[in-house]
C-alpha cells in the first residue's frame, strides 16, 4: 500500500508543474497589442510600462514563472486588475459557494444514478430497464443552461413564481441558502447522473454474472444482501473512477449554473474576469480548477487502492 | 505502393462487387430492426445535416433581418415558431443555427480526431519512453476543465467561428487519444502486425495499413458521440456569450441572458433552441451507442 501511495503521489508532481506552465503561458499568449487595449478600454494603469510591470511582462520569462509559482505556493494568487485587490481574498468568499453547489450536485447525481442503475441491471430488458436507459440518454442530451433557463422563466410565466435570485450565505441562514443552491444543484446532478447510471448498470450486469455472486445466492443470502454487499461493492469501483473524471464536467457546469442562477461563486468570477479581460484572475482560476481536478483524481485513485486490494499489490 | 503485399492481404472480398452492395442494403435493414433507437438517432442526424446543408433553400425568412411589426409573436401560419424581440422569424433562425452547429461540430471533431489518432497511435505503437512522456502530457491536458479553459482561451484569442472550432477540437482530443492508445496496445503484438514488420514493412506502412484499420471502430464510435459533445459545448459557450458571435444565429446564443426578459413575454423563445440542441445531441448519442454495439462483436445482440 505504501509503495502504491508513494508512486501515485509522485505522479501528481509533474502533472501539477505542467498545469502551472500551461496556465502561465495562457496570459503570455496574448497578442502584442493587448496591453494597449487593456489601457484604452479598461483603464488598467497609467501607461503601457506600468501595466506590463503589473502583469509581470517586463522581465525574462523564466524569472516571471518562478516568481509567479513562488507566490502561488505562499498563497499569493496575484492581484486583480479590476478590483486592485488580491485574488486570494476574493476566492475565500467565492470558493464555498462553488464547493457547496458541486458537492450537492454530486450527491444528487449518485442518489439518482445508483438506484436506477441497479434496478435497470437486475431487471435487464424489462420496461423499467428501457425507461431508465432512455431517461439517462435523454439527460445527457439536455443542456444544463436550457433546463436552468426554463426553470427561471416558465414557472414565472405560468404561476408568477421565480427561484430566489438574491444569494444568502450558508452561515447566515442555512435554510435560505439551501433553497437557493438546491435547484441549480439538482440540474447539475441530473446531467452527471446520465453517465453514472449507464456505467452502474453495465458494471452491475457484469458483476451479477460472476461466480461469487452465485455463491452468495447459493449460501442463502437474500437478494438485497447479494446486490448491495457483494455485487454493488465490486461494481462501484469503476463508477468511482468515472465520478473522479466527472469533476471536470462538474466544474464546467458550475460556471454555467452560477451564471443562470446568479450565484456569487468561482464560475461567475471567471465570467466576470473574462468580460473585463482581468488576466491575473483568469490565470488564478484556471490554476485552481485544474488543481482541484488533479487532486480529485488522486483521491479517487487512493480510494481505489483502499477499496480494491488487488490494486495495491500490482 | 507495392502490389505484392496487397495481394497477400486483400481489402475487398474476392467475390467482387455485387454481393457487397446487396449486403449494404441488408445491413441497413437489419440495423433498423435490431437497433430501433439507433435508427432514430441516425434519422435525427441525417435531418440535422440536411437542414444545415439546405438552410438557404429551407428558411422562409432571412435570419438577421426582422420585421418590427411582428415582434415577439407566438406560433402562427406565417411564423410557425413565432418571432423574436427583433421580429425575426424563429424557424429561419433555428434552420440557420443548424449550420453553425454542424460547422463547429464537424470541424472540431475532425481536428480532435486527427490529433487524438496521431497522439494515440504514436504513444501506443512505439511504447517505452515515448509513451511515458506523451502520456504525462496527456495527463496535464486532461486535467483542465474543458469549459473553463475554453472560455479563457476564447477570451485570449477572441471569439469567432473558427477560433471556437479550433480550440474545441484541441480540448476534445485527450480523451479519444487515451482510447486509441489502449486499442493500439491491445493489437500491437498480435501475429499479423509482427508478420508485417517481419516481411519488411516500415513503421509508417504498418501503422497505416495494419494498425489504423483495426482501431477504426472505436474511433468512429467516439467521433460520433463527440459530435454531440461538441455541439453541446459550442451551444454552452454561445449561451455564455463567448461562442460564435452574433451575426451567426447560434442556438446557444438565442437562449442567452439578454433574451431572458423577452422569454417572459414569449415563452416560445426559450423552447425551440433548447429543443433543437437536445435533439441533435440525442441523435448523435443514440447513433454512437448503436454503432458501438454493432462494431463490437461482444456487445452484438444487446438492444
Amino acid at each position: 500500500m505504501h509503495v502504491y501511495l508513494a508512486r501515485r503521489l509522485l505522479l501528481v508532481i509533474p502533472t501539477l508543474i505542467g498545469v502551472s506552465i500551461i496556465v502561465f503561458m495562457l496570459v503570455r499568449l496574448l497578442p502584442g497589442d493587448a496591453v494597449t487595449m487593456l489601457l484604452q478600454e479598461y483603464n488598467y494603469g497609467k501607461d503601457a510600462d506600468e501595466l506590463r510591470a503589473k502583469l509581470g511582462l517586463d522581465r525574462p520569462m523564466y524569472i516571471q514563472y518562478f516568481d509567479w509559482v513562488g507566490g502561488v505556493v505562499r498563497g499569493d494568487l496575484g492581484t486583480s486588475l479590476r478590483s486592485k485587490g488580491p485574488v486570494a481574498d476574493e476566492l475565500v468568499n467565492r470558493m464555498p459557494v462553488t464547493a457547496e453547489l458541486g458537492v450537492i450536485a454530486m450527491l444528487v447525481g449518485l442518489a439518482i444514478a445508483l438506484p436506477v442503475g441497479i434496478i435497470a441491471a437486475i431487471r435487464q430488458d424489462t420496461w423499467s430497464d428501457y425507461l431508465g436507459r432512455s431517461v439517462a440518454i435523454g439527460l445527457l442530451a439536455i443542456p444544463g443552461f436550457w433546463l436552468g433557463t426554463l426553470v427561471v422563466t416558465l414557472p414565472s410565466v405560468w404561476w408568477g413564481w421565480t427561484p430566489p435570485l438574491r444569494y444568502t450565505r450558508l452561515l447566515d441562514d442555512p435554510l435560505k441558502n439551501l433553497g437557493h443552491v438546491v435547484i441549480p444543484a439538482i440540474i447539475l446532478g441530473l446531467a452527471l447522473s446520465g453517465t453514472l447510471m449507464r456505467l452502474t448498470r453495465a458494471q452491475m450486469l457484469e458483476v451479477l454474472r460472476q461466480d461469487f455472486v452465485r455463491t452468495a445466492s447459493a449460501k442463502g443470502l437474500n437478494e438485497r444482501a447479494v446486490v448491495v454487499r457483494h455485487a454493488l461493492k465490486n461494481a462501484f469501483i469503476p463508477v468511482l473512477t468515472l465520478l473522479g473524471l466527472q469533476v471536470s464536467i462538474l466544474v464546467g457546469g458550475t460556471v454555467v449554473l452560477e451564471s443562470v442562477f446568479v450565484l456569487p461563486g468561482m464560475g461567475r468570477y471567471l465570467l466576470e474576469a473574462v468580460q473585463y479581460r482581468d488576466y491575473p484572475v483568469i490565470q488564478a482560476l484556471n490554476l485552481i480548477f485544474a488543481t482541484v481536478i488533479v487532486l480529485a483524481n488522486l483521491l479517487v485513485d487512493l480510494l481505489y487502492g483502499w477499496l480494491d486490494p488487488r490494486v495495491r499489490y500490482q | 505502393m507495392s502490389a505484392v503485399l496487397d495481394v497477400v492481404t486483400p481489402d475487398v472480398p474476392i467475390s467482387g462487387r455485387r454481393p457487397s452492395r446487396i449486403g449494404w442494403a441488408r445491413w441497413v435493414r437489419n440495423f433498423v430492426a435490431r437497433k430501433p433507437l439507433g435508427a432514430i438517432g441516425a434519422v435525427l442526424v441525417l435531418l440535422l445535416l440536411l437542414v444545415a446543408a439546405a438552410a438557404p433553400a429551407l428558411s422562409p425568412y432571412p435570419y438577421d433581418v426582422g420585421d418590427a411589426a411582428v415582434r415577439l409573436q407566438g406560433p402562427s401560419l406565417a411564423h410557425p415558431f413565432g418571432t423574436d424581440a427583433n421580429g425575426r422569424d424563429m424557424l429561419s433562425r433555428i434552420i440557420w443555427g443548424a449550420q453553425v452547429s454542424v460547422t463547429v461540430g464537424f470541424g472540431a471533431v475532425a481536428i480532435s480526431t486527427l490529433l487524438a489518432v496521431t497522439v494515440g497511435i504514436v504513444s501506443g505503437y512505439f511504447g517505452g519512453w515515448i509513451d511515458l512522456v506523451v502520456q504525462r502530457l496527456v495527463d496535464i491536458w486532461i486535467s483542465f476543465p474543458a469549459l473553463v479553459l475554453l472560455i479563457s482561451l476564447v477570451a485570449v484569442a477572441g471569439p469567432g467561428l473558427w477560433s471556437v472550432t479550433f480550440i474545441l477540437g484541441i480540448l476534445l482530443a485527450p480523451g479519444t487519444s487515451r482510447v486509441v492508445r489502449s486499442a493500439v496496445i491491445s493489437i500491437r503484438h498480435l501475429p499479423y502486425i509482427e508478420s508485417a514488420s517481419c516481411i519488411g514493412a516500415g513503421h509508417t506502412r504498418v501503422i497505416l495499413k495494419y494498425v489504423l484499420p483495426n482501431v477504426l471502430a472505436p474511433i468512429i464510435v467516439l467521433a460520433t458521440v463527440q459530435l454531440g459533445t461538441a455541439i453541446l459545448a459550442e451551444s454552452t459557450l454561445s449561451f455564455l456569450g463567448y461562442g460564435v458571435p452574433p451575426p451567426h444565429p447560434a442556438w446557444g446564443g438565442m437562449l442567452s441572458g439578454t433574451g431572458r426578459a423577452f422569454m417572459l413575454q414569449s415563452p416560445w423563445l426559450s423552447i425551440w433552441p433548447g429543443l433543437a440542441i437536445s435533439l441533435a445531441v440525442f441523435g448523435f448519442n443514440m447513433l454512437g451507442d448503436a454503432l458501438r454495439d454493432e462494431l463490437d462483436p461482444r456487445l452484438r445482440g444487446s438492444r
